[in-house]
């Protein structure tokens, strides 16, 4: 076995190595569709309940995502969560009345924003907050108003 | 009965024995890894032996453990419609687990295992200690360039596991059992975090080739001089070091993932 044949196997061995690194980062994990805050506004929204939404929890707008949630804080003088969103920059001309909601995809999926544009004549710029939220839905509170209601109706009867 | 305790005895202090001559030895190591620095060449000739020859079946286990992962993947996730959902399941589990984890314990079998034989052999035949005689720090010469390789191709042998298995995933569940192509990649690329999940893999393979290494080069270094020696240091590498690394995975798992 000659030096040659050792450093071309080394080489290859290294170079492939390196290959597979770069395809896990750019193919297999989510550094593709990171949003730089280059390319990227943010805009806040108050929620009274965030239920289970996350930070890098999606952003939509009638299914389209068009950002992610960058930070969720807790505001103890209006005591209600504020979370910031941070919209890729393409998408820049929501109304002022777009009103924000969590939802769940699907029956158990992850919680995400969902924005529902208004029709208000100006847009919203970096840093606005948008002024109409949904909270996320909690089960327990569904199920409590569920059985609260049904037992109200056998009471009457 | 007093046979006995002695016995015990002298088995526990062996234990500490050992135990504190393998962490001697590894100090030994790295005050020699500057002096190994200056003469790459000697790393480049055992990264040849440890990490290339190790590549073919890593390659070819990468590929079976991803095919297989994908089929039963499948199997299970389709009965709750969620097949889309393939390629995090094969992602994740390559990546944060199997990958380093696997890649760590056929690094054992075929390079931890010759290292250990070809030192205890060096030493069986008295050359490590004729090296000593000519002026020439074994350890420098021989065990650390070793040790630097295997610390070197561990992170590399593991990520091309992780993605060789990943493109065998993808070949059983979107072309044999037809996935959504898109779908796949997709979701992939939702749940899988760069840091989080694929920079802790690294990061744990960093450490399995540190420990592999390191059992591998003390128990030849430390091994009788015997033929049966160094048969018993082989087969003890082999089962300290998957143990090591079974243990150090849960341990490591538990730091980072466990929030």
């Amino acid at each position: 076995m000659n030096n040659r044949t050792v450093e071309i196997g080394v080489g290859l061995f290294v170079a492939l190595g390196l290959a597979a690194l770069f395809m896990l980062a750019m193919q297999v994990s989510n550094l593709g569709t990171f949003i730089s805050p280059d390319d990227s506004y943010v805009l806040e929204a108050g929620f009274e309940n965030i239920g289970g939404l996350k930070v890098r929890s999606p952003v939509t707008v009638s299914g389209v995502r068009v950002g992610r949630v960058a930070a969720i804080d807790y505001d103890d003088e209006a005591f209600e969560a504020v979370v910031t969103l941070r919209i890729k920059s393409s998408y820049d001309s929501f109304p002022e009345d777009t009103s924000a909601s969590i939802f769940t995809a699907g029956l158990l999926g992850e919680q995400y924003i969902a924005l529902e544009p208004g029709g208000s004549m100006d847009n919203l710029v970096d840093g606005d907050r948008l002024q109409l939220t949904q909270s996320a839905l909690v089960m327990e509170q569904i199920i409590g108003q569920f059985l609260y209601s049904t037992s109200a109706a056998k009471s009457e009867e | 009965m007093l046979d006995a305790l002695q016995g015990l005895g002298k088995t526990t202090l062996g234990f500490f024995q050992r135990l504190g001559r393998g962490h001697l030895f590894l100090l030994d190591i790295f005050a020699t890894i500057p002096g190994v620095l200056l003469r790459p060449r000697l790393i480049l000739a055992q990264l040849y032996a440890v990490g290339v020859l190790t590549l073919l079946i890593i390659l070819v286990s990468g590929l079976f453990v991803g095919m297989v992962m994908g089929l039963q993947g499948y199997n299970t996730l389709v009965d709750f419609g969620a097949e889309d959902s393939l390629g995090v399941m094969v992602a994740l589990s390559l990546v944060r687990e199997l990958g380093p984890v696997v890649a760590a314990l056929l690094f054992a079998g075929r390079a931890g295992s010759a290292l250990t034989a070809e030192i205890g052999l060096m030493k069986a035949t008295e050359q490590l200690a004729g090296m000593e005689m000519m002026a020439v720090d074994p350890i420098q010469r021989v065990v650390t360039p070793r040790f630097l390789a295997a610390f070197i191709s561990m992170p590399l042998l593991a990520v091309i596991f992780s993605a060789v298995g990943i493109y065998g995933g993808y070949f059983v569940g979107v072309d044999l059992l037809g996935v959504d192509d898109g779908a796949f990649w997709a979701q992939m690329q939702d749940k899988v975090d760069l840091q989080g999940d694929i920079y802790n893999g690294v990061i744990k393979s960093i450490v399995f080739g540190f420990v592999a290494g390191w059992i591998a080069l003390f128990e030849g270094y430390d091994a009788t001089p015997t033929a049966a020696g160094v048969s018993r240091a082989t087969t003890r590498t082999v089962v300290h070091t998957s143990l090591a690394v079974l243990g150090l995975d849960f341990v490591l798992t538990a730091l980072m993932f466990g929030e």
